[in-house]
């Protein structure tokens, strides 16, 4: 399936709830849509039985700059052999974007790991934690106003 | 090996001092404790491996503390491992000696910068007997740097208070 | 999940035994955990009833110093440490994503030195997981002999750019460094000294009665659920799945070759075993080995390999994510460039890291010495899990 079709089929399927549909002019074709509707894109990506995006290849957190956070969903689909990408985007006082562990089990990790680095709150997510940083390590790296602790545990983190 | 054949007559006694009995029997028989982190571990294991043949040093990897002489920390050390570090150093039983590998573990090599969850050196937090530079270092340097472990530990006395 | 291993305990008389559930730490220093990895394993006595898997212990920030070097370029050692046994992939991995945003086409020269370093690469790094994974099962020949092997390649890829495990050869737009003359010539006699060396792994290792009894069977992972969980590379080829990158999304020149895909077929128990992901391995060697021989006789002989490579990579607005197959599984680079000197945001998808999700799915209800055995035939590189 053509990117093309895939964005008719997701318009006249969800209607508003697709914000912005881009497909040429860019190297990987994407869909935005709004967080709240997210979790039934996802599912009908899914589950749709000329779409079957059954792969969830990466799942990015990305902090946009100007009060915007952002998650990019790259889906692969293993019988069809077709890609597209859903980007959604929060802001920053309140990013919660609704987990879509139910839907591909990989991004139970990938999510955990967004909420680390990025501090993307995924509701709905079965073990939110952090997964690399330490539990009581302060604040979110990848944020670009991110600034790095002086010491953490009596240790002195820079050079 | 070779050395002393056909030395001695008749009966087997050699005169030496205590100290040198005792750092020739440590230094000839430094287990290590692996401490395989990051790059580094590779070579490590490829010194360790049939080309570099470690044995010949009397290094025999441990992957406990209690059993080891040295602790060769392979790779980066990050602030949630360093604790971990820390409490497997202090499970060591003196004389205890730490061969720092590669540039990250002595000053947090290319992560010196940015790493914001590296720890810049492990000598912040355990001491730090031989540092061998390299990223990774081959295992012709740590080789090198076993043999100045060995050089260092030739030199002790503990008989005599050294500063 | 074996039958005999869930069934309830009993005494002589037929009563029912209690067991209490424990929870034993494994990692993050232990010798089998291949690296800094920490298991939190909940057992009822020597069954494995949950398994938690904590990660980060070396974590090396790899996404925020891509963020802050200067230029494109200079990520690439970066991404070098970051998978240490496949330097070559994950470089390359990352040139091919920042050759997409460029639109940049490389010589063919540069293509082939790249599918030579690339296969060889992956000999290396399945050498190591199959000699490591013998250790941990209890066989440390192997381990000798797979070491001994991967020092031959090791001695090209030094004569090649001069570094043994990092090698900061593969940049964007070409390579650093020419091959070496006499390259071809000495590669070839590696490709004959090595395949009669795999025959020599199956005799010693593959077929090997007790290590049959250690891996068939053990950390079955059916097909639907590799999928799910995001599985790639051996991995999901150990399942049965029939995908591997180099031919199902093509890069480079794969296209040119003659090989096969291997997959996991059950031959000494269950299709997704612990042996079937260790057999994948083996065999992908032998492809890689027909690869490689096809690409040193179809070589250009003449070829700068420089020329494509930019003064200065300033890639328009936009964001780009590009996989290819390392050792491990899909490598994947998402790279967002803001039309500055430097990316933006890089999210690198790590195979291992997302191979390793699935470890509590396959590993409930089997007994602890099981667990060495999965843990090792998931092939981690704990760099690249934590990056």
């Amino acid at each position: 399936m053509t990117p093309q079709e895939l964005s008719e089929k997701l318009k006249t399927k969800f209607g508003k709830a697709v914000i912005e549909v881009k497909i040429n002019g860019v190297l990987n074709p994407y869909v935005k849509v709004f967080p709240a509707k997210l979790k039934d894109v996802a599912f009908f990506l899914r589950d749709d039985a000329d779409l079957q995006f059954d792969y969830l290849m990466c799942l990015s957190g990305i902090d946009y700059g100007k009060g915007t956070l952002g998650v990019v969903y790259h889906l692969f689909s293993m019988s069809k052999r077709h890609k597209i990408t859903v980007k959604v985007e929060v802001p920053v006082d309140k990013p919660e974007v609704p987990s879509v562990t139910e839907v591909w089990h990989s991004a139970n990790w990938h999510e955990r790991e967004a909420y680390d680095l990025v501090g993307i709150v995924f509701t709905g997510h079965p073990d939110l934690r952090r997964i690399l940083c330490p539990d009581d390590y302060p604040g979110h790296p990848l944020r670009k106003d991110f600034k790095v602790p002086e010491f953490y545990q009596g240790m002195k983190v820079p050079y | 090996m070779g050395l002393l054949d056909k030395q001695f007559n008749n009966s087997n006694v050699i005169i030496t001092s205590l100290d040198n009995l005792l750092n020739w029997a440590r230094l000839s028989s430094l287990w290590q404790m692996q401490f395989g982190l990051a790059c580094c571990a590779i070579e490590m294991m490829a010194t360790a491996a049939s080309h570099y043949d470690f044995d010949r040093f009397g290094v025999i990897p441990r992957a406990t503390p209690r059993q080891s002489d040295v602790m060769i920390v392979a790779g980066t050390v990050t602030l949630k491992m360093a604790s971990r570090i820390k409490r497997l150093y202090d499970q060591m039983s003196e004389p205890r000696y730490v061969i720092s590998m590669g540039s990250c573990s002595n000053c947090g090599g290319p992560y010196w910068e940015h790493g914001y969850h590296v720890l810049k050196g492990v000598d912040r937090v355990i001491p730090v007997d031989v540092y061998v530079p390299g990223c990774p270092p081959r295992p012709e340097a740590l080789m090198e740097g076993l043999i100045k472990l060995q050089e260092k530990i030739r030199n002790e006395s503990r008989v005599k208070k050294t500063a | 999940m074996p039958e005999t291993l869930t069934a309830p305990l009993k005494t002589s008389t037929g009563r029912l035994l209690r067991t209490e559930e424990m929870v034993i730490n494994m990692g993050p220093q232990h010798p089998s955990t291949h690296g800094v990895l920490r298991l939190e394993l909940v057992v009822e006595g020597e069954i494995v009833v949950d398994v938690i898997p904590h990660i980060g212990y070396l974590h090396r920030c790899f996404e925020k110093h891509a963020e802050h070097m200067t230029n494109y370029q200079q990520v690439i050692p970066y991404c070098d440490r970051m998978d240490y046994l496949a330097s070559m992939n994950m470089d390359w991995g990352y040139a091919l994503a920042v050759e997409k945003l460029l639109g940049l086409q490389v010589p063919e020269r540069v293509e082939y030195i790249r599918v030579i370093m690339g296969e060889l690469q992956r000999i290396a790094s399945h050498l190591i997981a199959l000699g490591t994974y013998g250790l941990d099962v209890g066989a440390f020949t192997p381990f000798l002999f797979c070491f001994r092997d991967r020092e031959g390649i090791l001695d090209l890829f030094e004569t090649t750019c001069g570094a043994r495990l990092l090698y900061n050869y593969i940049w964007v737009g070409g390579v650093s460094h020419d091959l070496p003359p006499g390259f071809v010539e000495k590669a070839k006699a590696f490709c004959k000294y090595f395949r009669p060396n795999i025959k020599e792994l199956n005799d010693l290792l593959t077929y090997n009665e007790i290590f049959i009894k250690r891996t068939a069977n053990i950390g079955v992972l059916p097909a639907d659920v590799a999928i799910a969980y995001g599985c790639s590379g051996p991995m999901l080829r150990g399942s049965g799945v029939n995908f591997d990158l180099r031919r199902d999304d093509p890069y480079s020149i794969y296209d040119r070759f003659n090989w096969e895909v291997q997959v996991g077929k059950g031959e000494m128990g269950t299709v997704g075993d612990c042996w079937d992901r260790y057999m994948v391995r083996v065999r992908e060697m032998e492809q890689s080995l027909n690869i490689i021989e096809q690409a040193l006789e179809q070589i250009p002989t003449e070829g700068d390999v420089q020329s494509a490579v930019p003064k200065k990579i300033r890639p328009p607005v936009g964001d780009v994510y590009v996989r290819s197959e390392s050792p491990r599984g899909e490598i994947g680079f998402y790279i967002i460039s803001d039309g500055s000197t430097s990316p933006y945001r890089v999210k690198a998808r790590s195979p291992a890291f997302v191979n390793l999700s699935v470890l509590p799915e396959i590993s409930k209800g089997y007994m602890i010495a099981d667990m060495i055995a999965i843990v090792g035939s998931v092939d981690i590189v704990l760099g690249e899990v934590d990056r």
